[in-house]
């Protein structure tokens, strides 16, 4: 395929994915947008108040970015990890497979397509909390880079589930069993500075803790952790990712009997 | 002749050990209109999913049109259409989009995929159906769209994977009537059917293949010239209530108004007419037993196989 239909059928797919959850928008950008609302009221004005300041900031500002950030991550993952699994379950996996479209550009349209739904839910939570604090841009480039890696990174971590998955239940045990509790653990409502340094060193293995610092860094210029090491170390886990998720689509694993 | 499809040594084993095919090789020509045939299990499905790069092949070499699915696989793809057995679109997508959506995957630009679209859903009478969901249509309907899907690349190669299962007769006609003329256009087909009249009649080639190994692989007309023996069903009158004696021909008496009689190529049907005519039974009307590819089929699965299958094993 040349350059030009390269990008012809990658756009197809990402349209199709944007079409897909735009078109079941009750289902996908409605829930995030009522459930943060909730946080912002219920942790940030009722019970923030009386918290004071964390980090050196009140307690609204400081779980502005937490929440953002893990919006992201949970709508990047389940976007991704219900699109491709029930591609796989209606089998209209197959009208990719007999196309010549490659294994990599598929790949991309999913987790793109992924990553727009997170993006985009990440854009209205922000927009949410406006109503509830002021936000600052510390650094907007550090804000835009961390979150488009971090929909990357999770949009290729739902794909690998879907993979993997054989029924309705394996697409929510990761989110449920691993990915609310290390976004609970990573940093969203706490800084790991009020920890033991035991549980910090713990909390330190937590990938979403990063993330959660490099964006929250990015709007208030305050993080627990170093800069650089986040970034290098989203950057690799994205790396392992993808070229495992390339292995998984050119051996065919759970796509090709 | 170009080949269309040329399959060599082809085998899969799928990882509980069962081995679907055993070296099978076959070649289709191009303009071909080819009937793969088999019984339930015998490896057709498989064979045609190798192709359609939908099943990981074992061993063995595939090409279409000359392109090696291995190393040319886009241009290989380029040229093959697929329409598989079971409904494998979008349910909750719009007939159109379905359609659109396929020809992006062939790197085809949008306006282009939207005329095309319209070209094939008014050929197959969807394009009333285009802006439903695709769940709301009828089964003959969700046929007609994996046909249309199939070809809006256009492809030069068409497989058709049992594509009149479950459908009336009517719809049945009207679909081997399009399938006709799209193979008069310079399409190449490949069916598989277990309705054999439906392969009788639209097919010049047919190869059969049970258990992993082609059994046979001929022209129609070569294939149905190896019946010796056809048996009719002939309805008379009056009512017998004996079985009526024929010289040089096996007849039995299916209730006191039908016969059913074994008739060999080289006896011809005169003398069997003119001795019924001689005792005062009188032929009312007559039809073969059964499609005379299916009596071929029976007795080549049934009792070619077994040898052919152990020399399918020792070729491994």
């Amino acid at each position: 395929m040349s350059n030009k239909q390269l990008f012809i059928a990658f756009w197809t797919l990402l349209v199709k994915e944007v079409r897909r959850f735009t078109r079941i928008w009750a289902q996908t950008l409605l829930p995030p947008a009522i459930t943060m609302t909730l946080y912002f009221i219920i942790f940030g004005n009722l019970i923030g108040s009386r918290i004071g300041e964390m980090g050196g900031f009140d307690y609204m500002q400081f779980i502005v970015p937490g929440l953002i950030m893990m919006s992201v991550i949970t709508n990047s993952y389940s976007n991704v990890v219900s699109s491709f699994y029930s591609t796989k379950f209606q089998r209209h996996i197959e009208e990719l497979l007999v196309s010549p479209t490659p294994n990599w550009i598929i790949l991309a349209g999913y987790v793109l397509g992924g990553s727009v739904r997170g993006l985009l839910v990440g854009l209205i939570v922000t927009t949410l909390s406006l109503f509830f604090t002021d936000l600052h841009i510390h650094n907007f480039w550090v804000i835009t880079s961390v979150v488009f890696l971090t929909a990357i990174l999770f949009s290729l971590g739902g794909f690998i589930n879907a993979v993997f998955a054989n029924s309705f239940d394996h697409i929510s045990i990761i989110p449920t069993f691993v990915l609310t509790p290390l976004t609970y653990l990573g940093g969203v409502f706490y800084s790991i500075n009020l920890l033991p340094d035991f549980w910090q060193g713990v909390s330190k293995l937590n990938p979403i803790l990063y993330m959660v610092n490099t964006f929250r860094y990015g709007i208030l210029g305050v993080s627990d952790i170093n800069i650089g090491l986040a970034y290098a170390m989203i950057i690799g886990v994205i790396v392992v990712l993808f070229s495992y998720s390339m292995y998984l689509l050119n051996t065919g694993k759970g796509i090709r009997q | 002749m170009t080949t269309a499809l040329s399959i060599k040594d082809l085998r899969k084993v799928y990882s509980n050990g069962f081995e679907a095919l055993k070296g099978i090789s076959f070649d289709v020509q191009e303009g071909d209109f080819f009937a793969l045939l088999g019984p339930n299990g015998a490896g057709k499905s498989t064979t045609l999913g190798i192709v359609s790069s939908l099943v990981n092949k074992t061993s063995g070499q595939v090409e279409v049109f000359g392109y090696n699915l291995d190393s040319q696989a886009d241009k290989a793809k380029c040229e093959l259409g697929v329409v598989p057995q079971e409904f494998n679109f979008n349910m909750f997508e719009k007939v159109e989009d379905i359609l659109v959506t396929q020809a992006g995957y062939y790197g085809i630009p949008a306006a282009e995929a939207k005329q095309r679209s319209e070209f094939y859903l008014r050929k197959l009478g969807l394009w009333d159906k285009r802006d439903e969901p695709s769940r709301s249509l009828s089964g003959g309907m969700k046929r007609r769209l994996m046909i249309a899907r199939a070809l809006v690349h256009q492809p030069r190669l068409l497989i058709l994977d049992e594509p009149t299962a479950g459908v009336d007769i009517e719809l049945r006609r009207s679909m081997w009537e399009f399938l006709q003329e799209l193979n008069a256009s310079g399409t190449t087909i490949i069916l598989t059917t277990h309705y054999l009249e439906e392969a009788e009649s639209l097919c010049r080639n047919i190869g059969i293949i049970d258990r992993g190994v082609i059994v046979k692989n001929s022209s129609m007309r070569d294939l149905l010239q190896q019946l010796n023996t056809e048996t009719f069903i002939l309805d008379i009158s009056p009512s017998q209530s004996q079985c009526p004696v024929l010289e040089d021909y096996a007849v039995t008496i299916q209730g006191g108004n039908t016969l059913q009689v074994d008739v060999e190529k080289s006896q011809g049907m005169n003398r069997l007419f003119s001795q019924l005519s001689e005792q005062g039974i009188e032929v009312t009307s007559m039809r073969n037993k059964s499609n005379r590819l299916e009596e071929l089929f029976v007795s080549l699965v049934d009792k070619t196989l077994p040898e052919k299958a152990k020399a399918g094993e020792n070729n491994e």
